[in-house]
Parts: structure tokens; C-alpha cells; sequence
């Protein structure tokens, strides 16, 4: 199976690639995450389309795929929701806000590993992981709504209400 | 600052020094070019191309610029140590990876200020012969990104970056590069690599310093994103004026980002050295929440050792020396160490009597267990056990004496990795033992000591 | 400070002072003073990426004056005091300064060492008893020596995939792995076949092949041998022995030119494993799977394991007096003109030398060798499938090997050729002899380890050993001189072909009887120019540069060159 990659996307993503005159392989990062943006996740085909337009062995992108939390191998809900875990937000209440967040959410996050850091809502249309540093520390707990930053959430409730079409 | 007003509620407090912050939070202030150029923008940078290059390294020099990404290295040092016979291309790299937990500063200048940024980076570029340079950006910074590339597609557009800019002959491209979650890109050489398109393991050092073998094995120049921005105050005031702020070795004005146990944490940017964290804390940030005691400091990032209150530090030399209580440490690089900290990257966690010691420390070991690259044993071992460790710690689950095996597996971390994250994730696990064993005893079981914490690693040593 | 005025440097090591040239990796230079430090993933040939962290060892440096003070004074040898660094620092990509010190020994290294050790055990899955490397694992052999005696690790272990197919010829254990990534680097930089790769991060990084990809190349093998631990195993040496009860004999590859240097593992005349053996000049540290792995016809029930001579259209066993009589008898009967020998360039140097000598006694009208060819692959394998083709050359005086064949098979065919040696040869599958122009002569003579269609064919069948059956010196296609080592016994009655062709000598008129191979070397010192002054001791293990050819190996050319760029040791 091969990937569809709209022709304005590829457009983009030859586009991004001229940024690395020095060497195409440098612009993997950008292209994984153009492809994510697209897709919503990274498959296989993805990985595979990556290696074919840079010219590199699919294991190279494989690599750098799982090596980051920023790309999914899973399709995450609607809503992709990143709760800072570290220090600051957790004095400030993160792992409660994660707690209420599941609640409200119906998610259930006991089938969590570090292989599979995500978990999403029975609707799908809620998932949700927990993030290192957001740095936002002062303004605690911090999360992230796909690319929407949230600072001091006190109340699972009035974000979730921003997300609930 | 005459006639500058800032956002009600988000006003500098008075014992900050606002230089490289000078716009964040400005009433009226927007992040186009116009705005910037308005303000007297990109006039350091038409200055600069007038220059002798060796005149501007020379600058950052004589400022002693320090850098503030984490280590506080001289910058103009760094800018020095790029091969005088080097004849291959010579690479900047803007360090936007901002992730040390308790930091918080960059993506104000990213967000709100991006052409201060660009204008620095020109300069920098200019002064170290770099005509391509990247802006690495840490992925959940989605939004810096488009603000910041606006900003580069402004500024060529302009003709103060590109090709031959503003008819001096030099050319200059800047590209944003995107990071995708991980701690360890802000490692200069694990950046290189991420930028490359490989897994960020950071290089070994020697040889792969980056000033002679980075990006592409190049000369290549990483700075932070606030030491960049200080470059282009360096040569608007002149190096000397510049240096006269601040204290001397630790000149200048740096950010301090405050959370956990204050009334109102924040960043506020003030002279190195002229506040102490006692007015940090008590001044800036309205002191500790009702009714709490401080029970511990972390002065420069999770990374720094931690400061107990109460202990006494004695700093300086012969006629300099003198004792402090953590209230009146200054917040200056060479004091920190002094005290056995560091300034790091400015983050300051303030940590209050209501917070177990061992909760602190398990928190800190699940972040650098799940950073670590996993490139180099000890820190790929040793950081997943610490949490492990510290995880049993707080559900009542250790003994005694995994304090002292969780002790000894910091400390054969330390010192022996490829990368400072192997000090980075050893230090507050050492310093929270050396600073609180009372407190991380009592919360062991003596009962526990031998027996069977995991019946799953009985599995006997056979053969070994 | 006594630095000589060539590029040596002064470098004291656990207090004892040695000269290197600048630019010696640590590691190196200890090696060479006779000190190993222990390592993992350090591999002269492939790229450093001092991740292992095994190697760390206390380093130290002249200790710089303070401004305004006073240089320390030199000691009355020139050397001046070394102020130790508190750091340790990796042996294996540090190279030695003037007047650097080095101990690898002592508290700090020995700390070093017993907490990596700790490491890398601590989510192991301690199953030496039931692993294929116990006994050369790495890991298990420092372990005893720098380990701790008992485990401080009483967590839960990171689970990770077993018993994982890489390719049609490796398995891989992840909970074995210790990262070393020497396999990657392997596949990567020497094989161009990168398929293998770590995922995810920290301590759940995992080795992996890419899915639906598999390690399949030729040279796969290799990973295997330099895995320091028991990750990466071979199918087929899986479970077979252990390495402790082995014989190692040291020998080559006979399966092409180049003669790759091999170490043949056996036990009770039965062989269950070649690897390659070091030699920079001919095969680095590498050889081919397909070379490697082809062995097992060695004992193949089809075996010749005694002569046979064939009457009334049958073969019947016969000992070998009664052989080596009917040779003489059948042959006596024909005219030198009449009588053709087929030798082969798999022979060596000494079987050659009396193969001439045999077909001078019979005044044969013919004398050859088969040429055997194939496509030369680019790193190590040949075009040339013979081992010992410039041996056949030098001593049997043949220009073309091979180019004389037509006429054989033409004089057979017009009947002028009337008896046929084959010595070691199978020339209906491989030379293109049909049984029907064999059945033409009125005696075929052949000799081979193994039933084939020549032997049936035959009116003599004579049991020959196979390459790792018997002694000798080849030359391989550079023009090296190499030993080839017996190491497991022949079967049944079969023979070495040197003294199958020392008794045909004898059987058919006399000749000086020879009792070793080694004297037979000795004779080509005395009779062919280029051996002339050469003594067996003399090739050892490595073998020495005999003729001048203008043939490279690809694969030493593209090492040389990273060599040359100081990406690797070599
Ligand atoms: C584990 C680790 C993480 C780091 N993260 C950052 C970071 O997020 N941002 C940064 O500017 N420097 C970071 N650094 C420091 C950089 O390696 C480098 O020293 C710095 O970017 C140099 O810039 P400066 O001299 O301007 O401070 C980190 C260092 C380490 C060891
Ligand atoms: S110290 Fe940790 S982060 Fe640095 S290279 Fe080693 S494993 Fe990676
Ligand atoms: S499989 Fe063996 S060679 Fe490969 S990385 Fe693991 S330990 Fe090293
Ligand atoms: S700890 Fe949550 S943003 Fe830094
Ligand atoms: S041998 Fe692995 S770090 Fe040196």
C-alpha cells in the first residue's frame, strides 16, 4: 500500500526540503511531521513514502520515528490532549487534571506503557498522553490541545467545553 | 524604559533590569517587522555588516557574555574556537529546544519577539562567517514556529536576510527546524544529529566539538536563544557599557523563570548577581504560600543540585569570603557554584514544606528516564533504574539501604557518559540524598531490607 | 620533554613509559604495551561511537602552571609529572599526547569498570546456562573479572522481544543486546546493507530489523561473530556445542582467489563452525556467509571413503595396494602421448609440485587445470572460484589455466588420448567432459572427496581429502602465500591427494619418497625461484606476499581509505 499524498502537501514538502541544501536527509523532522499533520498519525506507508522522497533506508526513518514522542505510531481522538507531567505542573496539579481529564472523558489509561503512551476516549474522540516539561512552568498545570497551549487549568471541564464539537 | 507600558497585571517588577525582554508583554507590541523596525529594529544588524568581523567577536568578548542556555560558557571563547585554517563552510544554530524543566524564557522571545531573535542570529552569523543558520525549535512550540518563519519570510522580503543583504555581499539564510519531543535535542551535539535526520545521540567529545566538527562535521556555533538576542544589545551599547550591568565575570541582565511554591511565579530578567534568591523569592514572586516554610531550592533547572534551606554556604575567597544563607545567595553563575549548584538555564523551583522530599525526587527521575537518549550504558541503565527505585520509594515499597544503592547508581553515572544528561540526571538524585537522607530514610522499611521486592528478578546470577 | 622529532609521542601506561606515534588511540596504545582494555563496543574496523563506556580508564597530563608560576621540571628521562584527571575518560576514541599518562588499573578505573558491568547486567536476562556465547561472551568473561559479586538491582526487568528472526540465517535476543550497535555499524559501513536499526529510547531502545526487511546479505554472518554477546546467534551453530569443548584450527578459505583466513572449529573430526579469522591484507576481520557455510557436504553419507575400481561395469570396494596396482598396470600399458592429466587449482602448492612431477614421469601429452569463475561481488569473493589458481601457474607452468581443456576433450575424442588422470576434479559437472567421450578412454583415473559423476565414470576411483582434510600452502589472488591447516581427519581410507600422487609417483616407476608435507615445501624452495630461501615457519598464521599481481580486494581498498580518514583504527 502506498500513501496519497496530496499534490499540494508534496508541494510543501519539496518545498521544506530545499531548506537543507547540505543534505536532504536533514529534513525527515519536517516531512514526518507534514505527514502527521496530514494524517494524523505515522504509518507505515508514511515511513516508507519518507524514505523513498529522501532517498534513505526505511529503517533510518524508523529510527527516528520511534525515538520521538512527537510522532504517533497510534491514530490519536480528535482531541490530542498532552498533559505536562514534570515537577512544576505536578506541584501545580497535573496528575490531577490528567485524573479529571480521563473522567470526563471516559478514558481509561491503565493499559498505558512506554510503548503505548496514548489512550483514547471510547468515542475516539478524545486521546490523551502525558508530556515532559512544557515549559510554561510558572503557570501550571500546563496542557495542549492538538497545537493549542493551556496554561493554569484548574477545570477539566471548561477546556474540555472548548473542545466539544 | 520611558514610554514603554506593559499589560496590566504582567508588568515588570521594579528590580528587574528589562533588556532582552523588553517588549514581552508590551502594550501596543506585535511581532511584525514593522513594529520592530519602528523601535530602531535591524539597525545593529546594518551596523554590524560594516564591521570588521574579528571587531564584533572582539565585542562579545570584552562583554563576557555567558552563555545561557545551561553551561554558561564565554560566547565570544566559544565564536574563538572555530579553526582559524578552517576553509569549510561554518554553521549557527539557534538553540530554541528550550526543555530543562523549570525553564521558561525562550518562547516568550520566540512568541513575542522574533525579530530581536533574527537580528542577533544576523549578527552572530555575520561575526562567525555562518551564511546558513537553523532555529531549532522544540515541537510543542507549534505556534513560535509560524510566528518565527513569518518573521524570516519578513525579513527577506525586506532584504535583511538572503542574498547580498542590504548590497554588503553577504548572504545569509535562516531556517526554522522543528524538534519532536525530546529533551535531549537541546544537547548541542544531540541537536546536530536530530538535525542531521538521525536519532539525537550526542557525539563524543573529543573529537566532535561542534565549534570544529559539527552540523555536516563543520564548524558549527550553538547558542541559546537569549545569549543570540544578547549580542544585539552587545553592539548597541558597546561591550564595555554592556559589561557594567550585571557583576563582574557574570555581566548582564539574564532571565529567572520561578515556579512551584510561590505566590506568583514567573520570569523576571534582572542584573546577574544583583538580586538574591531571597528577593526573588520573597520580592518578586510575593514570597511563599500562607502559612508554608521553604524546604528546598532548585536554582538553575531540575538539573542543578538542590539547595536546602536552613544550610549555610560558605563562598568567596581570603577577603571575599563570606557565609550565606540560601536567602542571600546571589543569582549569579560563579555563586551558584560556589554553593554547590548552578545557574543553569535560570529555572528556579521553589519547593515548600508540604512536599515529600522522595515525591520531588521521583517526579525529577521519571522526566530523565524518559529523556534519556539510551545511546551510552550508564545513563540508559541507571536513569531507568533510579525511577525505578524512587517508584518504590514512594509506595512505601524500599528499604534502607536502596538509598544507598539508589546513591551509588548516580554516582556511577556521573562523569562516565557521553553527554552532561548523565550529570544532568545523577545531580538531583545525589544532591537530594546528600541534602535529605533523614527525610528519604524515613520514608524506607526497615523490614524490607533483603527481602523479595520483585519476585521476577530472582532469576539467579546462574553462570555469572 | 624527550619527544622525538618524528610525530612519537612519550605516553606512560600503569607506570611504565612507551612511545607511540601521535594520534594512537588509547586503546591502541595499550594493546601494544601489552595491556588490554576491556571493551564492547570498540571495533578497529568500524566507526566509534564510545557507547559502551566499558573502556573508561584514568587519564593524565602535565599539570599546567598557574599564570606567572613556575613549569614543572622534567625528570632526568625528560618526562614531566603527570596531574591525573579526576574524570575518566573512553580508551577507545581518545588517542595519546606528549607526556600523557594512562592507568587502567586502580580505584577509579576499577570503579568505572564494576559499575558499567552492574549496568549492563542489571536487565540481562542471566541465562549463560542455556546461551550459545557462554564461553565467549564478553559480558560473562568481564563480568568474572570486573563485576560485582552480587546484583543491587531488585527492580522489575525491562521485557523485551526474544527469539526474533533477522534474517534466514540469524536469530536476535533483545534482552541479550547491550547496545553496542557494533552490527549496525557493521551492516552500515562495511556490508551497504542497513537494515538493522534501534528503535524507541532510553531503556526500552530495542534492536531491530526493518519490518518486512531482513538481514539476508552475504556477509550477515559476520554480525553475528562480532556481537560481544550472545544477541545475535547463527542458525546453524545454534545449540550445536559448546565453544569450550572445540579444537580451533587455523586455516583459509578454499572456496575462491582470495583465500579468506578462517578459523575451523571441530571436535571429534567433525566440524561445526567457521569464522573468519584477522588478516588485514586479505580479508580484514570479515568473510563471506556463503563460503562460510560450506561445509556440511564434508560429511555427506555420500563421502568416498575407499577406492574403487570398476569391474564389469561396477564399482567394488579395494584396498589400496590393489589400487594403486591397477594404475600402475593400466598405464604402463599406454604411451606418454596417450596419457592426459587433469589436475586442479584447488591442489596445493605441494600436490602441484608432484602432479608436475607425476605427469613428467608419465611424459603426459597434456597437463591442466579447470578453470572455475563466477562474478567477483565487490567486497571479498572473487571471480576467480579456484584458491589456488597462481599456484597452478607458477608451478605447473600453465599460462591460461584452463585453456588446454578443449584439447583434452578433443583428443579423447578422436582417440588419441586413451588414458585421463583426474586429480581432485569432477569434469562431467565441471568441465563439460559428457560420460559418453569419458567412456572413450580405456582408463579414467580420478580422485575426490566426494561421489560424482566423473568418479562414475571412472575405472580407478581413489578417495581424495577435502581443503580442511589436509596441509599446504596456496597463493591466493593478490599473490599472497597462505597455509592451509588440516583439521579434521578424512574418512574412511580416504587420503591426502599429496600422498595419493606420492604413490601413483612411486607405483608407476619410483621417485624419492616423501613422508610430510613439509618436505615437500622444502623441494619447491629448492626447485621454483619464487619459494626459493622461504621456510614453512615463515608463512605462520598470516602468510606472506609471494608474487606481485595487480589484483585489490574491494573490500581492504574501501578500508583503507577510512583508514586514511581517520574514521576508523583498522
Ligand atoms: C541534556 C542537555 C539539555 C540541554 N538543553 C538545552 C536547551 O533546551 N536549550 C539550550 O539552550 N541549551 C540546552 N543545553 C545546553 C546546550 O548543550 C548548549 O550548551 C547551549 O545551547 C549552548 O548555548 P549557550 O552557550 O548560548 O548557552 C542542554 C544541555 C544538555 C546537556
Ligand atoms: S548520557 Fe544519556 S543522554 Fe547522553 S548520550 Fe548517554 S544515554 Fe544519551
Ligand atoms: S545485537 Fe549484539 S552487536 Fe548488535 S547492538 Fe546488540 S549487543 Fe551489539
Ligand atoms: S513543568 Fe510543566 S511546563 Fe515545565
Ligand atoms: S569501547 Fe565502548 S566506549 Fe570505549
Amino acid at each position: 500500500m502506498s500513501l496519497a499524498v496530496p499534490t499540494a502537501l508534496e508541494k510543501e514538502i519539496d518545498d521544506r526540503i530545499t531548506h537543507y541544501p547540505v543534505s536532504k536527509r536533514s529534513a525527515v523532522l519536517p516531512v514526518l511531521h507534514l505527514l502527521q499533520h496530514q494524517f494524523g498519525h505515522i504509518t507505515e506507508e508514511a515511513i516508507e513514502w519518507t524514505a523513498a522522497k529522501l532517498e534513505l533506508e526505511p529503517i533510518k526513518v524508523l529510527e527516528v520515528v520511534t525515538f520521538y514522542p512527537g510522532f504517533r505510531q497510534e491514530a490519536p481522538g480528535k482531541y490530542h490532549i498532552r498533559v505536562c507531567r514534570t515537577l512544576s505542573c505536578a506541584m501545580a496539579g497535573s496528575y490531577e487534571l490528567m485524573d479529571s481529564l480521563c473522567e470526563k472523558t471516559g478514558i481509561d489509561r491503565s493499559g498505558v506503557t512506554h510503548h503505548h503512551p496514548i489512550a483514547v476516549s471510547p468515542d475516539g474522540k478524545y486521546s490523551i498522553e502525558f508530556a515532559e516539561c512544557l515549559a510554561s512552568c510558572g503557570f501550571g498545570p500546563v496542557c495542549m490541545v492538538n497545537d493549542d497551549f493551556h496554561e493554569k487549568v484548574s477545570d477539566a471541564d471548561s477546556l474540555l467545553s472548548q473542545y466539544s464539537k | 524604559m520611558s514610554g514603554i507600558s506593559y499589560k496590566s497585571g504582567r508588568e515588570p517588577h521594579p528590580k528587574e533590569h528589562r533588556v532582552v525582554f523588553r517588549n514581552v508583554d508590551r502594550e501596543g507590541w506585535d511581532t511584525s517587522l514593522a513594529t520592530y523596525l519602528g523601535e530602531g529594529g535591524y539597525e545593529q544588524w546594518k551596523k554590524a555588516l560594516q564591521l570588521p568581523r574579528q571587531e564584533i567577536i572582539d565585542a562579545v568578548k570584552q562583554s563576557g557574555l555567558r552563555g545561557r542556555g545551561g553551561a554558561g560558557f564565554p560566547c565570544g571563547v566559544k565564536w574563538g574556537f572555530i579553526p582559524p585554517t578552517n576553509t569549510k563552510p561554518v554553521y549557527l544554530i539557534c538553540n530554541a529546544d528550550e526543555s530543562e524543566p523549570g525553564t521558561f524564557k525562550d518562547r516568550y522571545i520566540l512568541h513575542q519577539d522574533p525579530h530581536q531573535l533574527l537580528e542577533g542570529m544576523a549578527i552572530s552569523c555575520f561575526a562567525v562567517g555562518a551564511n546558513l543558520a537553523y532555529i531549532y525549535i522544540r515541537e510543542e512550540f507549534p505556534e513560535a514556529a509560524v510566528i518565527v518563519e513569518k518573521a524570516i519570510a519578513e525579513a527577506h522580503e525586506k532584504g535583511l536576510l538572503g542574498k547580498n543583504i542590504l548590497g554588503s555581499g553577504f548572504d545569509l539564510d535562516i531556517f526554522v527546524h522543528r524538534g519532536a519531543g525530546a529533551y535531549i535535542c537541546g544537547e548541542e551535539t544531540g541537536l546536530i544529529e536530530s538535525l542531521e535526520g538521525k536519532r539525537p545521540y550526542p557525539r563524543i567529545k573529543p573529537p566532535y566539538f561542534p565549534a570544529a566538527m559539527g552540523l555536516y562535521l563543520c564548524p558549527t556555533i550553538v547558542n541559546n536563544v537569549e545569549t543570540l538576542c544578547h549580542v544585539k544589545h552587545i553592539l548597541e551599547i558597546g561591550a564595555e557599557a554592556w559589561a557594567k550591568t550585571g557583576t563582574p565575570n557574570n555581566t548582564g541582565t539574564r532571565i529567572l523563570c520561578v515556579s512551584g511554591d510561590v505566590q506568583k511565579p514567573g520570569y523576571f530578567e534582572v542584573e546577574v548577581g544583583k538580586v538574591t534568591l531571597g528577593e526573588v523569592i520573597n520580592e518578586m514572586c510575593g514570597g511563599l504560600k500562607p502559612g508554608r516554610s521553604l524546604k528546598a531550592v532548585i536554582p538553575g533547572g531540575s538539573s542543578a543540585k538542590v539547595l536546602r534551606a536552613g544550610d549555610v554556604y560558605s563562598v568567596g575567597r581570603g577577603d571575599d569570603a563570606r557565609e550565606l544563607t540560601l536567602w542571600d545567595i546571589p543569582m549569579d553563575f560563579d555563586t551558584l557554584a560556589a554553593c554547590g549548584s548552578m545557574a543553569g538555564s535560570g529555572g528556579v523551583i521553589v519547593i515548600d514544606d508540604s512536599r515529600p522530599i522522595s515525591w520531588v525526587l521521583n517526579n525529577i527521575n521519571g522526566f530523565y528516564a524518559h529523556e534519556s537518549c539510551g545511546q551510552c550504558t550508564p545513563c540508559r541503565e541507571g536513569t531507568l533504574w533510579m525511577k525505578k527505585i524512587t517508584d518504590r520509594l514512594v509506595a512505601g515499597q524500599a528499604s534502607p539501604s536502596d538509598i544507598d544503592t539508589l546513591y551509588g547508581v548516580a554516582k556511577n553515572i556521573d562523569g562516565r557518559t557521553i553527554c552532561a544528561f548523565g550529570e544532568a540526571c545523577a545531580w538531583p538524585t545525589e544532591s537530594f540524598i546528600e541534602k535529605f537522607r533523614d527525610e528519604l530514610t524515613s520514608d524506607t522499611r526497615p523490614e524490607l531490607e533483603g527481602a523479595i521486592v520483585n519476585s521476577e528478578t530472582l532469576t539467579a546470577a546462574a553462570g555469572l | 620533554m624527550s619527544e622525538a622529532k618524528t610525530d612519537l609521542v612519550d605516553v606512560q601506561i600503569d607506570g611504565v613509559w612507551h612511545r607511540f606515534p601521535k594520534g594512537t588511540r588509547m586503546i591502541e596504545a595499550c594493546r601494544q604495551a601489552g595491556v588490554e582494555v576491556p571493551h564492547y563496543c570498540y571495533h578497529p574496523k568500524l566507526t566509534s561511537p564510545g557507547n559502551c563506556r566499558m573502556c573508561l580508564v584514568e587519564m593524565g597530563l602535565p599539570p599546567r602552571p598557574a599564570p606567572g608560576a613556575e613549569a614543572p621540571e622534567p625528570d632526568e628521562d625528560g618526562h614531566l609529572p603527570i596531574s591525573w584527571m579526576p574524570r575518566p575518560v573512553i580508551a577507545c576514541a581518545n588517542t595519546v599526547g606528549p607526556n600523557m599518562g594512562i592507568r587502567t588499573t586502580g580505584p577509579l578505573t576499577e570503579e568505572c569498570r564494576k559499575g558499567v558491568m552492574e549496568f549492563l547486567l542489571a536487565n540481562h536476562p542471566l541465562d549463560c546456562p542455556i546461551c550459545d556465547q557462554a564461553g565467549e561472551c564478553s559480558l560473562q568473561e568481564f563480568s568474572v573479572e570486573h563485576g560485582k559479586g552480587e546484583s543491587r538491582f531488585r527492580e522489575q526487568k525491562v521485557k523485551k522481544p526474544k527469539n526474533v528472526d533477522v534474517g534466514p540465517r540469524i536469530r536476535l535476543d533483545d534482552e541479550r543486546c547491550i547496545m553496542c550497535s557494533r552490527c549496525i555499524r557493521f551492516t552500515d559501513e562495511i556490508a551497504d546493507d542497513p537494515v538493522l536499526g534501534f528503535t524507541d529510547r532510553g531503556s526500552h531502545t530495542v534492536l531491530t530489523v526493518y519490518p518486512g526487511r531482513e538481514l539476508a546479505n552475504n556477509y550477515s554472518l559476520n554480525t553475528v561473530d562480532i556481537c560481544p554477546v550472545g544477541a545475535l546467534t547463527s542458525n546453524d551453530f545454534r545449540f550445536q556445542m559448546r565453544v569450550w569443548f572445540m579444537r580451533e584450527t587455523h586455516t583459509i578459505d578454499t572456496n575462491c582467489a582470495t583465500g579468506c583466513n578462517i578459523t575451523v572449529f571441530s571436535r571429534q573430526n567433525k566440524i561445526y563452525r567457521i569464522t573468519p579469522r584477522q588478516n588485514n591484507e586479505v580479508n580484514s576481520d570479515w568473510m563471506p556467509d556463503s563460503h562460510r557455510l560450506n561445509y556440511h557436504w564434508i560429511e555427506s553419507e555420500a563421502r568416498l571413503t575407499d577406492p574403487l575400481v570398476k569391474e564389469g561395469g561396477h564399482h567394488r570396494i579395494a584396498d589400496w595396494s590393489e589400487a594403486l596396482a591397477t594404475a600402475a598396470d593400466r598405464l604402463s600399458s599406454l604411451k606418454g602421448g596417450e596419457i592426459a592429466v587433469i589436475a586442479s587449482a584447488r591442489m596445493t602448492n605441494e600436490e602441484l609440485l608432484l602432479v608436475k612431477r607425476l605427469a613428467k614421469q608419465l611424459k603426459a601429452g597434456h597437463l591442466d587445470t579447470v578453470a572455475r569463475t563466477g562474478e567477483a561481488d565487490g567486497y571479498l569473493i572473487s571471480s576467480d572460484r579456484n584458491p589456488n589458481t597462481n599456484g597452478a601457474k607458477l608451478i605447473l607452468g600453465l599460462e591460461n589455466p584452463g585453456s588446454g581443456i578443449a584439447a583434452i576433450q578433443r583428443g579423447i575424442e578422436e582417440g588419441r588420448i586413451k588414458g585421463l588422470l583426474v586429480l581432485q576434479e569432477n569434469i562431467v559437472d565441471e568441465a563439460g567432459f559428457s560420460p559418453e567421450l569419458l567412456g572413450k578412454l580405456d582408463f579414467l583415473l580420478s580422485t575426490y572427496p566426494i561421489a560424482n559423476a566423473t568418479a562414475d565414470a571412472s575405472h580407478l576411483v581413489l578417495p581424495g581429502a577435502c581443503w580442511a582434510e589436509k596441509s599446504g600452502t596456496m597463493i591466493n589472488a593478490t599473490g599472497r602465500l597462505q597455509r592451509l591447516n588440516k583439521a579434521v581427519d578424512a574418512p574412511g581410507q580416504t587420503f591426502e591427494p599429496w600422498e595419493i600422487v606420492r604413490d601413483l609417483i612411486q607405483a608407476t616407476g619410483g621417485g624419492n619418497g616423501v613422508h610430510a608435507v613439509t618436505d615437500i615445501f622444502k623441494q619447491l624452495t629448492a626447485e621454483v625461484e619464487a619459494f626459493a630461501g622461504l621456510t614453512w615457519g615463515q608463512i605462520g598464521d598470516l602468510g606472506l606476499p609471494l608474487l606481485e599481481t595487480d589484483v585489490t580486494i574491494p573490500l581492504l581498498e574501501r578500508e583503507k581509505q577510512r583508514i586514511a580518514s581517520g574514521l576508523i583504527v583498522g
